[in-house]
């Protein structure tokens, strides 16, 4: 592995998302948590509600703004560094980015001005109806990324010509093969992320006796809510399995560690994939159980890697470690959502001290979950940038490495200060700072700064 | 087809001036910060911005989506070649961004900090903006080679001076907006700050226009050996009108007057500017013509847009609508 541009634009544009996706998740979450919290509230106009929608507000700001500005870097890094990737596919996932700030960034950002400093400016109905928008703006918004990134797994709807794709047939390009499972797998891995902080904040104050009105309902809201998405998330990512096994079968082969084709294929628990002689080390297995999962067959048969040759084959470790590490934290978040499903039974919720610690150290369970969720999904499908048509190599921009080594550098710094500190720090600091519960607050939502 | 071509590279024309119109006060409210010692005139000023800036920025996010989507060759040799510039200036905005969000949630001393890294950030986006605009003016040199123009260099005399250029001209954006935003002596400060800011921006024009035509001759010509030279004439009377009436705005504290002359001397600007780019997209080296996407996308763009802009133009107004009027007190979330 030599440093050169494609090295460093990868190592960037990883770096990169992988700090921008935590903030748009966590929005997603939040702002379905703030839409039902304050249709709650316009319903049964119990207080607690408001205060409830105050505090998350607060989280729900300092977010968004993150996310906002670090995708405003994402968006202008595909050209910067990948200039044979947006020449030859511009036609097709241009359009559905500009619909994407057409459709929903601007609802987004128009309306979110409204629902974080509107509450005395707008009446409570048009103020709940900002908050619905900014919730379709953020859900509207995550399906047009996730039509363009499914479109590159399987590019449907374009016909290649003098080099650039022209489209064929919109609907195609839209609803490509695999964005609905896709795009509901992600919708639902934000929600239970979020709902795991959620969790993880009120068990926090519940520990520390303190805000345990306001704890109490968010912490069982959220469970409850949890109790539905886990599970379905597991349906929803078995499906996603099989699509993929599908339309790339190279990627279910790295995922599972299938080197040579076969049917009836055992569940590799735990291996060492050598990549250089093809073959597993001290592998745990489960019979069949790989062919179950991804076929829905007891003797189906999967693909192996060796079926493509060398070059084409993405590094395996990476897919196989991600793919069982999510899976492993979401067996470790459906054990937490069943405790407290029985604790709620014996009426033990909130007094139980182990579960509550559990709660608050799973905390952050969800984002390393969707971290390594989409790890699989995007080192699965190397090398290519948009499946078997461009190989990521060939798509990097002939610009002067220092530049590109440059931007790296401050993007680390930059990235690691801000948010890797200072939006902990502030996080932290709302959270320990607590929800205002007095009552004149919550007639009077513009409280003053400072002194 | 050459009329979606038009209409697009015109959309993502109005997109950037949107972009520059509204962000451009938010960045020269943080150019302008210095000049207000006050703590509580500073917290006031932040959250006269606050509730708006989330949007205003979402225009530029627009222009790149519609630059990718409609002209993709030019997107995609424009961004590389300007590598250096963007990326400062996309970091810049970034870190703006996230210190606009963190001053809010600081105290005392801590929150002056923030102030000084808000202000460099401002400046350095800004100067960068203005760089890309000159190197524009300019004209690329070299030929693309690997979709990219290997040999050009954006870093020239023109092109920094364009770049503190705009700084004034935020400057001047900012503080004539927050005129219209407070009261007393915040207010009387900032009728000064303006007033200088308008100068400098009057010396900064004048010097650009005189020095276009030296750097570049292709503009030379469009300007004057088109024989459009007598109703382009009318360009620079319009700005020269609306400096006239900014300055007697400022003088004779008529609050909205300078905000909106200082629009039209952008407005004017910008469109003097897009003349001497067109048809270029990339000059002197590719046309609009040239870099546009293909029919069918064009066509899905604009049914999106045709739809989509006028709703969002709509409530972009609404929520400065809701938040018109004099900030009074310091708002936060």
């Amino acid at each position: 592995m030599t440093i050169d541009v494609a090295l460093i634009s990868r190592l960037q544009f990883a770096f990169t998302m992988s700090s921008h996706i935590l903030f748009p998740s966590f929005s997603i979450g939040l702002a379905l948590f703030l839409a039902v919290m304050e249709g709650f509230y316009l319903k049964t106009k119990n207080s607690q509600y408001l205060t409830i929608c105050k505090f998350w507000s607060k989280v729900f700001a300092l977010t968004f703004g993150m996310g906002i500005v670090s995708g405003i870097v994402m968006e202008f890094q595909l050209g910067t560094n990948w200039n044979s990737f947006t020449f030859m596919v511009g036609s097709v996932l241009g359009p559905l980015f500009t619909y994407e700030v057409l459709t929903a960034f601007f609802i987004e950002a128009g309306f979110l001005g409204v629902m974080l400093f509107g509450w005395n400016r707008v009446g409570p109905k048009l103020h709940f109806f900002s908050t619905m928008l900014v919730l379709i703006g953020v859900v509207i918004s995550a399906f047009w990324i996730l039509s363009a990134n499914s479109w590159m797994q399987t590019p449907d709807g374009a016909v290649l010509k003098n080099g650039q794709f022209i489209v064929t047939d919109w609907k195609e390009v839209i609803f490509n093969r695999s964005v609905i499972p896709r795009y509901v797998h992600m919708l639902l891995a934000a929600w239970v992320t979020t709902g795991f902080v959620i969790l993880g904040t009120s068990a926090y104050y519940l520990l520390q006796q303190k805000h345990l009105e306001f704890s109490k309902k968010c912490f069982s809201v959220t469970l409850a809510a949890l109790f539905i998405l886990v599970p379905a998330q597991g349906f929803v990512g078995d499906e996603v399995g099989v699509e993929i096994h599908k339309d790339q079968p190279i990627k279910t082969a790295a995922m599972e560690g299938v080197w040579h084709t076969q049917s009836g294929v055992p569940l590799v628990l735990f291996a060492i994939p050598d990549q250089e002689n093809e073959t597993n080390y001290w592998s745990i297995e489960i019979p069949h159980f790989a062919s179950v999962l991804n076929t829905h067959q007891w003797n189906g048969t999967l693909v192996g890697l060796d079926t493509v040759p060398k070059a084409d084959r993405p590094f395996v470790a990476l897919p196989f470690f991600s793919f069982r590490i999510m899976v492993g934290l979401a067996g470790i978040m459906l054990v937490i959502v069943l405790w407290g499903a029985y604790l709620f039974v014996r009426e033990r919720l909130y007094d139980n001290k182990w579960y509550l610690r559990a709660c608050l150290s799973s905390a952050p369970i969800g984002f390393i979950a969707l971290w390594f969720g989409w790890i699989t999904a995007e080192t699965g499908r190397q090398p290519w940038i948009v499946y078997n048509v461009l190989k990521t190599d060939d798509a990097v921009s002939k610009v002067d490495l220092n530049h590109v080594l440059l931007s790296f550098a401050l993007i680390i710094l930059v990235y690691g200060v801000i948010f890797g500190y200072f939006y902990f720090k502030f996080l932290f600091k709302v959270i320990a700072a607590g929800p205002i519960e007095n009552p004149k607050n919550s007639d009077q939502p513009f409280s003053y700064m400072g002194h | 087809m050459d009329y979606l071509a038009a209409g697009w590279i015109s959309i993502i024309a109005f997109c950037i001036l949107m972009y520059v119109l509204l962000d451009g006060f938010t960045l020269g409210m943080g150019i302008i910060l210095p000049f207000i010692r006050d703590q509580h005139q500073r917290h006031i000023l932040f959250s006269a911005v606050l509730p708006t800036w989330d949007g205003n920025q979402t225009w530029l996010v627009l222009s790149g989506a519609s630059l990718y989507g409609a002209f993709p060759l030019a997107f995609s040799i424009i961004l590389p070649t300007l590598y250096f510039p963007l990326f400062i200036m996309l970091i810049a905005l970034l870190f703006r961004g996230v210190v606009f969000e963190f001053r809010l949630k600081s105290k005392g001393t801590e929150t002056d900090k923030w102030d000084c890294l808000f202000v460099f950030a401002c400046i350095v986006a800004t100067f960068m903006q203005g760089l890309v605009i000159g190197t524009f003016v300019n004209g690329f040199v070299g030929s693309v080679k690997d979709m990219i123009i290997p040999a050009y260099n954006w870093l020239t005399p023109f092109s920094v001076f364009t770049g503190i250029s705009l700084v004034f001209g935020y400057a001047l954006l900012g503080a004539t907006r927050m005129i219209i935003k407070t009261e007393h002596e915040l207010q009387e400060r900032l009728y000064n700050i303006a007033k200088f800011a308008l100068f400098c921006v009057w010396v900064a024009l004048v010097i650009i226009s005189l020095w276009t035509p030296f750097v570049d001759e292709f503009t030379k010509n469009k300007w004057f050996h088109s024989g459009h030279t007598a109703k382009l004439a009318i360009l620079p009377f319009i700005t020269t009108l609306s400096f006239i009436a900014c300055a007697l705005g400022l003088f004779f504290k008529r609050e909205r007057v300078p905000y909106w002359t200082a629009v039209i001397i952008f407005c004017c600007t910008s469109f003097g500017f897009g003349y001497s780019m067109w048809p270029y997209i990339i000059p002197h080296i590719v046309t609009v013509w040239q870099a546009a996407s293909s029919h069918g996308s064009l066509v899905f763009m604009t049914i999106g847009a045709s739809i989509m802009l006028p709703v969002l133009l709509g409530y972009t107004w609404y929520s400065y609508h809701i938040f018109r009027g004099k900030v009074t007190d310091v708002i936060e979330y």
